[in-house]
């Protein structure tokens, strides 16, 4: 039998990139907000320059609630399974994957929220591919732009406006929707490196810009600027440059003394009562099984984590799960096209070993429908990202362009020679849902508490594979024209479980489509709000987290702003 | 204290090969001192057994040290372009990390060194280490393509294993018994672990000083050294129900 704890106002479940976004306005709005987070505090000095730890032993996911749920993988529900990874891409901690994330914090552009009314005015509703159920999101970029803004200004995001209220910027994304003011901070500095793609990129007549960053340029809400010091890829920070919500929001929610933070916290089951509303959280800790109470739940758990612990949490009034009475947890996922990368080699040395991903330079001019599609067949596009990040021993393992053996004296020679020759960009191209790839629970792979762990059932449709082709080209294209010797394509790979996962809990006002509704709130649980890139229905071309953590503080504004409405 | 040059052991190894010492019957592993471990319950050949500075062995035999050695060197040879993988001690690296963090690969070097020696005296007729370097490799090239026989699962996967903790263990921070005296991020020309890098440092061609400095080495994080075992780093504990 649970512990019964105090009720509270509002219970969070899931302190991390969105969650601990939300904490901040309603603690300010004077509630009572319980963060249940199943990691614990990290702190700078956990964070060792250690690229054996961090990037290839995979600390600190390795050790996580997380990394004993890693959900399994199946392109299509008929093939087989795919291998399972050893290592969760997300991690549990204060903070959560904010802590080791590459920061890189974008909006999305305004065509991500009207793919299907934008590409049926200009191409034709048969140009929305076969099998997919992307929808319109239910309000546009100018509703999200003030609420980027105040999550930019808390995090503390760096970067150039390219379009500030209609007038566009060159120094900046010249694709962007109209921004309100600038960035809080400048952006990351340029390397030699940026500064030679950047070049380039103009000889080909397209736009490079400096990408946004949640890592302090400079002093910033008293924390120093990026120390640039090479192991902030899947590292946490070591002088708190970086804006993840376990230095920025967290605490800063802290200081009201209305956020409890609760550590080593595992969510098993959100409980409701006969009529169907939410009463609170059941969870487990130091091996005691606790129920808190609470007006109302913030579900931000992470896509996986969501759609999961929703699906376990039957009851009555939710025998298919809780949320669930239209058969729609799970559906419309889609696993960001990350993969297909494109490496060159060039003749001389670039200098990469310091800086971080989020250090770099994009070309948008191939992005969402930033290009005429006409005489194309597909629709979408990706972002163009190269950026300096280089270890030794990611150096080492180096491709070896087919100029080398794998190993021996020929081998030691090329990378000898090469380690800091090659640069590999980061493709970020649109995904669509589809009627087809879906999450649900594995039938019998569980957790090490017996409950089944997420299934992925997902894989690349036309559509994303036509945009990979078509943006590898162009980055083949970008990386000779600034001298590069050679490319190399890589693969697509599967959907397996990704740091860039969306869907499962899908934002619209048709409740039969979607399980929340505009405000994030369930169509079928007034008072339970979802958090987290689970209520995306596009990717756009570019990282999730700011999208996500913007819908986070409206989701959180708005119970706030109508607390009575929904808590009673 | 022994000498610990690459020459020197490079010379005492090709001494022991010419002398045919082999196996079990060697008095030692061709680099490093005899440094019984008291922890660890071993045979006697286990207990001489030694990879790199001094340090006894801590998961393999003497034999399969000494087979693993031998790979090592030759997938990342000592030559004309600087020291390799015996002198980054990588083979050191793997022992130690085989009782921590790669403990799950443990019975895969197990089966896999004994079969990288049965191949061996089977296609050219002697244990793999006390093999030419051109035999060695081509014994090698015949994992990696897959076609050497007597692996569980294959040959290929063996071999890509080993490489891969090869690498890592010769460009890994020292603190993890691997890239000793900083062979490996010299060999790249990784500039080293600073903590703080300036603007004119990612310009082209900075001209950078090797700081020759192990990330723990900085005060900061010498007090939360990764553990030696895999689970001592666990900051979130599974709970028992």
């Amino acid at each position: 039998m649970a512990t019964n704890l105090t009720k509270t106002d509002v219970v969070i479940v899931g302190l991390g990139a969105v969650g601990g976004v939300a904490a901040l306005p309603l603690a300010r709005a004077g509630l009572r907000v319980v963060g249940l987070e199943a990691g614990g505090w990290l702190n700078p000095d956990d964070f060792a320059p250690d690229e054996l730890r961090n990037n290839v032993r995979g600390w600190p996911q390795a050790v996580q609630k997380a990394n004993r749920e890693i959900p399994t993988h199946r392109p299509h529900a008929s093939a087989p399974y795919s291998p399972r990874p050893a290592i969760h891409p997300m991690m549990n901690a204060v903070g959560g994957t904010s802590l080791h994330y590459w920061a890189q914090s974008w909006r999305l552009n305004p065509w991500d929220f009207k793919v299907v009314s934008e590409t049926t005015r200009r191409y034709g509703a048969a140009r929305i591919p076969r099998g997919s159920t992307v929808e319109d999101w239910p309000f546009g970029l100018e509703d999200l732009e003030p609420y980027y803004e105040v999550v930019e200004n808390e995090i503390g995001v760096s970067g150039k406006a390219g379009n500030l209220n209609g007038k566009i910027d060159r120094g900046g994304n010249i694709f962007e929707g109209p921004r309100k003011h600038e960035y809080p901070m400048p952006p990351l500095r340029a390397t030699g490196f940026t500064d030679m793609m950047a070049g380039a990129a103009r000889t080909l007549g397209w736009h490079p810009f400096p990408g946004p960053a949640a890592i302090n340029s400079r002093t910033y809400q008293n924390r120093v600027g990026c120390a640039y010091h090479g192991y902030c890829n899947r590292g946490g920070c070591h002088v708190k440059a970086k804006g993840s919500t376990a230095v920025t929001t967290i605490p800063k929610a802290q200081q009201t003394g209305r956020l409890e933070v609760v550590t080593q916290a595992i969510t098993t089951a959100i409980n409701v009562d006969a009529s169907g509303r939410v009463t609170g959280v059941t969870y487990l800790k130091d091996g005691t099984e606790y129920f808190q109470p609470a007006d109302v739940v913030l579900l931000a758990a992470y896509v996986y984590e969501n759609v999961r612990i929703l699906l376990l949490s039957t009851s009555r009034a939710f025998p298919n799960g809780l949320s669930n009475r239209h058969g729609q947890v799970g559906r419309h996922y889609f696993s960001h096209n990350q993969g297909a990368a494109v490496t060159a080699l060039f003749p001389r040395d670039i200098n990469n070993w310091y800086g971080l991903p989020a250090q770099g330079v994009a070309v948008d001019n191939w992005a969402d429908d930033n290009f005429d599609h006409s005489q194309l067949d597909f629709i979408g596009g990706g972002n163009l990202w190269v950026y300096s990040d280089r270890r030794p021993i990611g150096a080492a393992n180096m491709t070896t362009f087919g100029r080398a053996p794998r190993w021996g004296s020929e081998w030691k020679a090329f990378i000898k020679r090469n380690a800091d020759r090659w640069n590999t960009a980061y493709l970020q191209k649109t995904t669509l849902p589809y009627e087809d790839n879906y999450l649900d629970l594995d039938p019998t792979i569980k957790d090490p508490l017996g409950f089944p762990v997420c299934r992925i059932t997902a894989d690349y449709k036309d559509n994303e594979r036509k945009v990979a082709t078509f943006i590898q080209d162009k980055m083949v294209e970008w990386f000779m024209a600034a001298g590069a010797l050679a490319t190399e394509k890589v693969p697509i790979g599967t959907m397996g479980p990704t740091t860039h996962a969306y869907g499962g809990t899908r934002m619209g006002d048709n409740p039969e489509t979607n399980v929340v509704n505009r405000w994030g709130f369930s169509h079928e649980v007034p008072n339970l709000g979802i958090l987290g890139a689970s209520v995306m229905g596009t990717s756009g071309a570019r990282n999730p987290t700011l999208t996500a953590q913007a819908l986070a503080w409206r989701t959180a504004d708005h119970l706030a702003k109508n607390w009575k409405t929904i808590a009673d | 204290m022994p000498d610990q040059s690459p020459r020197a052991q490079l010379s005492r190894r090709q001494l022991l090969k010419r002398a045919g010492l082999v196996g079990a019957a060697a008095i030692a592993t061709p680099i490093g001192t005899l440094v019984p471990s008291p922890s660890v319950a071993q045979s006697p050949a286990q207990a001489q057994g030694a990879i790199g500075r001094g340090q006894a062995l801590e998961t393999l035999t003497a034999v399969e040290a000494e087979t693993l050695q031998a790979i090592t060197a030759r997938l990342i040879p000592s030559d004309a372009n600087g020291p390799g993988a015996l002198e980054a001690q990588a083979a050191g690296y793997i022992d130690r990390a085989l009782g921590g963090a790669l403990a799950s690969s443990h019975d895969a070097y197990r089966s896999g060194l004994a079969a990288v020696d049965a191949y061996a005296r089977a296609a050219k007729g002697k244990p793999f280490a006390t093999l030419s370097a051109a035999d060695q490799d081509a014994v090698l090239r015949d994992m990696e393509a897959n076609v050497a026989s007597g692996f569980v699962p294959d040959a290929s996967t063996f071999f890509n294993l080993v490489r891969a903790h090869t690498i890592q263990g010769t460009f890994c921070d020292p603190y993890y018994g691997g890239n000793v005296d900083f062979v490996g991020w010299d060999l790249i020309g990784y500039p080293g672990v600073r903590l703080a890098v300036t603007p004119n440092e990612q310009r082209m061609d900075p001209k950078l000083t090797p700081t020759h400095r192990s990330a723990y080495e900085n005060a900061m994080f010498s007090r939360k050294r990764p553990g030696r075992a895999s689970r001592e780093d666990e900051m979130v504990r599974w709970p028992r129900t």
